[in-house]
């Protein structure tokens, strides 16, 4: 990549933008995650007994499975949030970054 | 990394050296008793390793260039890689092992899977494009992308070298004790034939294969585990709730089963745990490698959602699969056994705990899933052990021998040749450790690889790609120590310190390392990279623009200008 290149790039508002929105969703959906996960850990640690109430009395399925099956299926939207977001939207400001600057 | 498991569950003991050897590899620990030949679990195992040597010899005609060789020539789909990457990560052991798990304490199997899963979405945001932007065929590539080749080059290969030989070890071992149990063949027999097979499809169809054998292990192992699931589900009218009170009823813990057990007693490990296994997972080279496979970032990101949608679903199945082996399994004479253990006779599932998914196999779909599930069990680990090897391979060719020996002076061809001759050399090296270590207790290796990638591969990955202020020295030094102290933490705590080597106390109070070993990692690359004020250093700093606009637009990745 030279100078040139280099300096066009920067100059362009759709890179500032480009990254901003990244950066942004990234770190967000990471913040997500993590706070899902070490909830759940936390749970795990601290309140064991909560996991363990039964749904609806007389049932024994605890409040800890649908729990658990959601923090799996949380990791999947998530992955999916990010990934439509990204190979759409950000795709394509990228594309007309790069057809920008190479003109 | 299970050994961790052990203490904390505070089981009888007796139950858990049974049930819990296991998670991504080791399946099987202490002796194991030789069973006769299990021959419909032979034939299909023969079916699957012919029809995986005629992919090898359709891959070995594809493969000619470099690029073909390391990363498949680029043209694996997000969806297809997504299954590799799944295929890689859902090993004989996780099956077995979570499967046991759930059997025997319920509720706290669920927790393990959730521990495995949860990196995949920050790999997704944080490495998988950039990686994907920023390499060729390993993640050296990136590392040293604008610092000094030789010495990054020399210490990422030596990250490495040192996980893939501790996964191989534990994969290997492993292989050869479940193989003894599902087939009936001598351990040696089995670690020898595990080895050959790898250096076939490694050596001979590269990446292209090694793929696709994991592609079609992850869809046997997916397609059996549905069936299994699908058939435990049917006999409660598809309720989970009838499920589970039948579960309950025949369980001996009774209702305890429904609830956190006491996996996570200690909140320290349990966050240790939780940090190995989704950072340790972004920084295992044979992973990060399956990046490279792909054309472009756009399929990079789809792989990573697959490969999540796919474990993440697996994981459903094998919670299932396991109260399905409490109903059906559990208790049952027909699957019991009396062994003698310190001179005690003791009821347990033939073949161990681990075989519950194996006895559920029979039970729901008799003895040719039963052959089936076995086989896939096996298929599995000479799936991972290929990609392994792969990926060691890749780091003997393409860092050491062709940027750091040669310092790029060489050619294609010949790179592609010192990845072959290594890969012989590993599958040499990992047949013999795997008979040296038969009687060993390896389950801790594969808690050490993961650690390892986690403090002393991600950081320094992780910071050429985020911090512009890494320098050379940084990486080296910072990498080094948190690669030497990971390995410290593990053999002075209680895996090896205490249970493996006999001392009364361990000398570091944690079964995880990475809690600390990470940071420190980290703390040391800002530190050296802080106090390197060489001219060397000043320039590394002012490429980080180029290297952060490349990893963000792809503008001059490898592979873009071809679509």
């Amino acid at each position: 990549m030279d100078e040139d290149l280099i300096g066009r790039i920067q100059a362009n508002p759709k890179f500032a933008e480009l990254v901003h929105k990244k950066t942004r969703l990234g770190w967000q959906l990471t913040i997500v995650m993590l706070t899902i996960y070490y909830g759940f850990v936390l749970l795990i640690a601290f309140s064991p007994s909560t996991l363990g109430m039964p749904l609806s009395a007389g049932s024994v399925t605890t409040l800890g499975i649908p729990l658990g099956v959601l923090v799996i299926l949380s990791a999947f939207v998530i992955t999916g949030i990010y990934v439509r977001r990204a190979n759409t939207e950000f795709d394509q400001l990228n594309q007309e970054l790069v057809q920008e600057v190479r003109s | 990394m299970i050994r961790t498991l052990h203490g904390r569950l505070g089981f009888a003991a007796a139950t858990l050296c049974a049930a819990l050897p296991l998670w991504a590899a080791p399946a099987l620990d202490g002796p194991v008793e030789q069973r006769s030949l299990n021959w419909h679990a032979i034939v299909m195992f023969f079916i699957f390793v012919a029809f995986t040597l005629g992919i090898t010899y359709w891959a070995a005609r594809r493969t000619r260039s470099a690029k073909d060789f390391y990363a498949a020539g680029g043209g694996i789909t997000g969806f297809q890689n997504g299954l590799a990457i799944a295929g890689d990560y859902m090993s004989a052991a996780s099956f077995l092992g979570i499967s046991a798990l759930v059997m025997t304490s319920g509720f706290d199997g669920l927790i393990y899977s959730i521990g495995f899963l949860v990196g995949w979405p920050i790999i997704t945001f944080l490495v998988a494009e950039r990686l994907r932007n920023l390499g060729k065929y390993t993640f050296a590539d990136v590392a040293s992308y604008r610092l000094a080749q030789t010495p990054v080059r020399t210490f990422a290969a030596i990250g490495t070298l040192v996980v893939v030989a501790l996964y191989l070890i534990a994969q290997m071992v492993g292989a050869g004790k479940l193989i003894q149990l599902l087939f009936g063949m001598s351990y040696s027999s089995a670690v020898m034939l595990v080895g050959v097979l790898m250096v076939l499809y490694v050596t001979f169809g590269g990446m292209l294969a090694t793929t696709w054998v994991q592609i079609i292990k992850a869809v046997m192992l997916l397609s059996g585990a549905t069936f299994m699931a699908a058939m435990v589900l049917s006999l409660t009218g598809f309720s989970f709730e009838t499920m589970f009170q039948t579960a309950v009823a025949s369980h001996p813990k009774g209702s305890a089963i429904m609830s956190p057990g006491g996996l996570v007693s200690n909140p320290v490990d349990a966050i240790s745990l939780g940090i190995g296994l989704m950072f340790g997972t972004a920084g295992l080279p044979h992973i990060l490698m399956r990046f490279f496979t792909v054309k472009d970032a756009k399929e990079a990101r789809k792989s990573v959602f697959f490969a999540t949608g796919f474990i993440g679903y697996f994981y459903i199945l094998t919670f299932i699969i396991g109260f399905g082996a409490i109903m059906l399994v559990l208790g049952k004479p027909e699957f019991t056994e009396t062994i003698m253990k310190d001179g005690e006779p003791v009821k347990q599932l033939i073949g161990g705990a681990n075989m519950a998914a194996v006895h559920l196999a029979g039970a729901v779909g008799g003895d040719y899933f039963l052959g089936f599930i076995s086989a896939v069990a096996f298929a599995t680990i000479l799936a991972v052990v290929s990609g392994l090897a792969l990926s060691g391979a890749s780091a003997v060719s393409h860092d050491l021998y062709a940027n750091v020996f040669a310092r790029g002076h060489t050619n294609e061809a010949k790179e592609v040749r010192v990845s072959k001759i290594a890969t012989v050399v590993l599958g040499i090296v990992a047949i013999i450790l795997g008979i040296t270590f038969e009687n060993q207790n390896v389950a801790f290796m594969v808690g050490l690889a993961f650690a390892i990638a986690a403090s002393a591969n991600f950081p320094v990955l992780f910071l050429s790609m985020f911090w512009k202020g890494l320098t050379t020295r940084g990486a080296v030094i910072g990498g080094t120590i948190g690669l030497v102290s990971a390995i410290l933490m593990i053999v002075l705590g209680p895996a090896v310190w205490v249970k493996t080597l006999g001392h009364p106390a361990a000398l570091f109070p944690y079964e995880n390392p990475s809690l600390f070993s990470m940071p420190l990692a980290f703390f040391s690359i800002w530190l050296f990279s802080k106090l390197d004020n060489s001219t060397r250093a000043a320039n590394e700093k002012a490429l980080f623009l180029p290297q952060f606009i490349r990893s963000m637009t792809g503008i001059g990745a490898e592979g873009a200008s071809r679509h």
